[in-house]
């Protein structure tokens, strides 16, 4: 082999690097949670660990400083497995740090698929209240709705992304193209009157020029959440249909007619919606006698299946979520004086992962540290 | 001779660990006792009279002893009953802290209205050299009253404010009013504001009210009635209304056949039902009359009617009446503090061994740490027993767990070893964890409720007291390594034997931390998954855990690669101090910055300073060896 190999070789197999990246690790996670009090947990991840590499602000430039998540995690990942291949010996002195590692790698790689895949969803339910979709508690999205039958609408949901990428949507459903002419991340509907001094509204269609929409600074706290608007144009063979203004902020979605047929247009919070339905029975929220520290926050729901019938009812608690079809709700939080509930509903096709590598780490250690423990015992009985 | 000492020593501190459980307070009669021994529900739990007494005071004042003008003392169940049935006396004790000078100012005080003039020359000398206080740091009702107004008009600017980004004076006003608030509910518990005879009244109204409320529902009807008859119950009613809307002290039992055995009620409460029931609630009246023999100072008829009353109660709560009296055996008791004391004459013995005396020294401190770890368990059980919880439910006994798990290896060790090495190593960390859960009490009630997310004793069991063994496994490696380096450094008792059998402690403590701190923070993911929907979140404190895992597999990986040696681990050992002590609180105070509050400002700048410490032994220890007194060569000794 060329020395150079030999030499990359010896970097990949060698504990000097593993201990290194774990140094890096460290002022990484620490880092990250001094950088939370600023940034909000979410976009720490997205900035710390869901990414190559940590950029940080000179100037006007981002620049990268620092190692991020993926490279660290990826690193670590290639150093143990090159170990393992390099150093591999039969025997059971090494069981429990292969049981270990391996667990450790299950962990790594099933996290990094989790913070892929996993999404989630809130549903909020009144009591009585039966709901098919939960709603993105992050993510928005404008929907077109073909409302000419009353029995079944048709949907097109165009995520927020395209909207603030600005590229126009052509879709076989719809006979206009919907074009984004401004897109504000977060922002403030007022009604027109309220707010004299307002720029003209570039809206001539819908509710559009009675609003006047300001854009607000993008927030990252946890207990707030952005309200985007955008002002869209449909443009049909003809030409333009006129522009609205949409946002999360309006409650009913504006109606208008074309080709012959009703429609509908929202801008709301993405949506997932389910086969089967959940109805909420009863909430409650128990407090100890004499104080107002909560006791327990329980929803009685009733699982509606898509086939009909009676359904099951069950009862979703702190720390008792439900689980069914791939979807776990959780008892989040309350609302309305206690009379609806908000769930939080997740859908992590890796669930299990953690649970399965923990264990088998866990069972590692236990025999690594055992068989140090005999060989100390030992000598100590030798000396 | 040789082990008659140890023993000697062990028996003596066991003797007086036994009588400071058993001794009575001054002043506090069998009857005062025996009122503090009274069950009420307060904060969510049925407790003692002598346990709401004592966590008022610690939230208040920072101490439970109370100091009347002329500087005699009072029990803390002689200071509540005083705040119940004379609170014109309790208005004068002096039992608010204030400490911020903007604060101060407010309420009309300035640097020379609080000094404390002494008479003595003696107690002046003291003064100035800070063994007595030179300024009055605690107020009494009375002298804040007169400035209510302008606290409470603060404390509406100050409130809105997020707890974090308030400023001292902010906090400092907000607390202050906080702590008036909780005195003057206390003070209107159990008897209307400013009535001099309430048992006088309630006599009087028990003889007048079948016909007050005859006379109250010809007048709703439009009947003729007595109008003065009427009136004057309506007037007693809005009085009973303001007590019961006045406190939050559940004094009064659910009545004979009530569904829910946990439907205390207000006094105010109990007595508004009287007027539906025809009679007056006899608990009320109970206290109302042991509250008339106070203020009058007829001890045989305050005995008597507490007897009774305490009797009657007894027959129909029984398992609730005996645990509020254990409780009360365990606040007078007070394990955690004898512990604290054993914990240092441990370690003080320890280091005895290794300078002069070795074996009594040696054997003499393992029978304290042994004892002091005794006691501790006594506590901690205590405590899961009253709660009917596993062991760590706040920070308050997190603190005690950790010392007691230490503790609990640092025996093991020293069984092993039998080098004192384990002994001082304990006697340090029970000392200052002691310390420090003293210091976490000042939050108020230690056995609070557990919120609704947290109310799941199985995970409470299994990650919180995992993790927690393994912060405490982590502290114990720093603080092994912390004696190794002082030792080797400053003294010039580290042999070669003993030095390599420090490394194999800390190595092997290294490894049982690695366990337990992954095993406790995955356990913690877990929970998180059931309870909230993701298995990692990033969250402060689970990054706190997460660290510390990494921290120590960092350690074993330079060992096992040979990146360090002896010197090296220790160096790492040490530094896992001050990664634990940033997990444990350090995340905590996030968010806080510089303009911190309250405990949490003193906690800021002790965490500081015990970094500070650490960082300052890794220097020392990264000396050439050459410096190192034990490692000298033998040239340099004479």
């Amino acid at each position: 082999m060329p020395p150079l190999i030999i030499q990359l070789r010896n970097v990949l197999v060698s504990l000097r690097l593993t201990v290194f990246l774990l140094a890096l690790s460290i002022v990484l996670v620490f880092w990250a949670t001094l950088d939370q009090v600023h940034l909000g947990v979410w976009a720490v991840q997205q900035k710390f660990f869901h990414s190559f590499l940590v950029f940080a602000r000179v100037g006007d430039l981002r620049v990268p400083v620092y190692p991020g998540g993926y490279t660290i995690g990826g690193l670590l990942l290639v150093n143990l497995l090159c170990a393992h291949a390099y150093r591999f010996r039969r025997g059971w002195g090494k069981a429990g740090i292969w049981t270990a590692h391996a667990g450790l790698i299950l962990l790594l790689v099933g996290e990094l698929v989790s913070g892929l895949v996993q999404q989630d969803y809130q549903m909020r339910l009144d009591e009585g209240e039966t709901r098919n979709y939960s709603e993105s508690s992050l993510l928005n999205e404008l929907a077109v709705i073909d409302a000419t039958d009353p029995k079944l609408d048709q949907v097109v949901a165009i995520p927020e992304s395209m909207l603030a990428s600005g590229a126009v949507v052509q879709n076989p459903v719809l006979p206009f193209k919907v074009v984004p002419r401004a897109y504000y991340e977060n922002s403030t509907v007022q009604m027109r009157t309220q707010a004299p001094g307002a720029p003209a509204s570039p809206a001539n269609q819908g509710m559009g020029p009675q609003l006047a929409v300001t854009p607000a600074e993008v927030t990252y706290r946890q207990d707030e959440r952005n309200t985007p608007s955008a002002y869209v144009e449909l443009v049909g063979p003809e030409g333009s249909l006129g522009t609205w203004a949409v946002s999360v902020l309006l409650g009913n979605p504006q109606r208008f007619e074309y080709a012959g047929r009703s429609w509908k247009m929202a801008m709301r919070p993405k949506r997932l919606y389910e086969p089967y339905s959940l109805t909420l029975e009863k909430f409650s929220h128990d407090i100890y006698p004499g104080t107002d520290i909560p006791k327990n926050f329980s929803s009685k729901v009733r699982i509606n299946p898509p086939e009909g019938g009676e359904g099951r009812e069950v009862l979703i608690y702190m720390n008792n979520p439900l689980r069914y079809a791939g979807l776990t709700y959780y008892q989040a939080s309350f609302d309305n004086n206690d009379k609806t509930t908000i769930l939080q509903v997740v859908r992590n096709p890796s669930w299990l992962a953690p649970y399965i590598a923990c264990a088998a780490i866990t069972l590692g250690l236990v025999i690594q540290f055992l068989i140090h423990l005999a060989g100390f015992a030992r000598g100590r009985r030798r000396a | 001779m040789r082990h008659r000492i140890p023993v000697f020593v062990v028996a003596v501190a066991a003797v007086c660990v036994l009588l400071g459980s058993v001794q009575r307070p001054e002043g506090g009669s069998d009857a005062v006792l025996a009122f503090g021994r009274l069950p009420v529900l307060a904060e969510g739990r049925i407790k003692p009279l002598d346990s709401v007494a004592r966590s008022t005071l610690l939230v208040i004042q920072g101490r439970q002893r109370v100091m009347r003008a002329d500087r005699t003392e009072l029990t803390p169940d002689e200071w509540l009953l005083d705040v119940f049935y004379a609170p014109e006396k309790a208005d004068t004790y002096r039992v608010f802290v204030v400490d911020n000078p903007d604060l101060l100012s407010l309420i009309g005080k300035n640097d020379e209205n609080l000094a404390i003039h002494y008479d003595k020359a003696a107690e002046q000398v003291m003064a100035l050299i800070g063994f007595l206080p030179s300024r009055q740091r605690r107020m009494s009702f009375s002298e804040i009253a007169p400035y209510l107004q302008q606290i409470e008009a603060q404390e509406k600017l100050a409130e809105p404010v997020e707890a974090q980004s308030r400023t001292r004076f902010q906090s400092a006003v907000v607390q202050l009013y906080g702590n008036l608030s909780h005195y003057l509910r206390l003070r209107r518990a159990l008897a209307p504001e400013g009535t001099r005879d309430f048992l006088g009244e309630l006599l009087h109204l028990q003889e007048s009210l079948s016909d007050g409320v005859e006379a109250v529902r010809a007048k709703e009807a439009g009947k003729p009635h007595d109008e003065a008859k009427a009136a004057a119950l309506i007037a007693e009613g809005q009085k009973f209304i303001g007590m019961a809307e006045s406190t939050d002290l559940l004094a009064i039992p659910p009545d004979d056949g009530a569904a829910d055995p946990n439907a205390w009620h207000t006094a105010g409460h109990a007595l508004l039902e009287s007027f539906g029931q025809g009679f007056v609630s006899p608990p009320v009246l109970a206290y109302a009359g042991m509250g008339y023999a106070w203020r009058n100072h007829e001890a045989p008829s305050f005995a008597h009617i507490v007897q009774m009353y305490g009797s009657g109660l007894e027959k129909r709560f029984g398992p609730q009446v005996r645990k509020a009296r254990i409780e009360t055996v365990f606040n007078a008791a007070q394990p955690f503090y004898a512990a604290m004391i054993i914990y240092l004459c441990a370690f003080l013995c320890a280091v005895l061994s290794w300078l002069k005396w070795p074996e009594p020294a040696r054997v003499s401190a393992w029978g304290l740490v042994a004892l002091g770890w005794a006691v501790t368990t006594a506590g901690i059980a205590t405590r899961m027993w009253l709660e009917g919880r596993p062991p760590v439910t706040n920070l308050y006994s997190s603190a005690l767990f950790i010392g007691w798990g230490s503790v609990a290896l640092c025996l093991v060790l020293e069984a092993t070893y039998k080098n004192a090495i384990g002994t001082a190593a304990a006697g340090m960390i029970g000392f200052a964890t002691l310390l420090i859960a003293h210091h976490l009490a000042l939050a108020g009630d230690t056995l609070e409720m557990m919120r609704a997310v947290l109310d799941s004793n199985f995970w409470l069991g299994t990650h919180v007291v995992v993790v927690t063994t393994g912060y405490a496994s982590t502290f114990l490696a720093g603080i092994l390594a912390v004696i190794y380096i002082l030792r080797g450094v400053f003294t010039r008792t580290l042999d070669k034997a003993t030095a390599d059998a420090l490394a194999r402690m800390v190595y092997g403590i290294v490894c049982f931390a690695t366990l337990f701190s992954f095993v406790g923070t995955t356990l913690g993911g877990i929970w998180a998954d059931q309870s909230w929907g993701r298995f990692w979140g990033w969250d402060p404190k689970e990054n706190g855990a997460l660290i510390i895992v990494i921290w120590n597999a960092l350690i074993l990986h330079a060992r096992w690669g040979g990146l360090v040696k002896q010197r090296g681990l220790m160096c790492l050992a040490v530094f896992g101090n001050v990664v634990t002590s940033w997990s444990w609180f350090g995340t905590n105070m996030l968010g806080i910055g510089l303009h911190s509050y309250g405990f949490t400002e003193a906690a800021f700048w002790w965490l500081s300073v015990f970094i500070a410490s650490q960082l300052a032994l890794i220097a020392v220890a990264s000396l050439p060896l050459g410096k190192w007194r034990s490692f000298r060569a033998p040239a340099a000794s004479p």
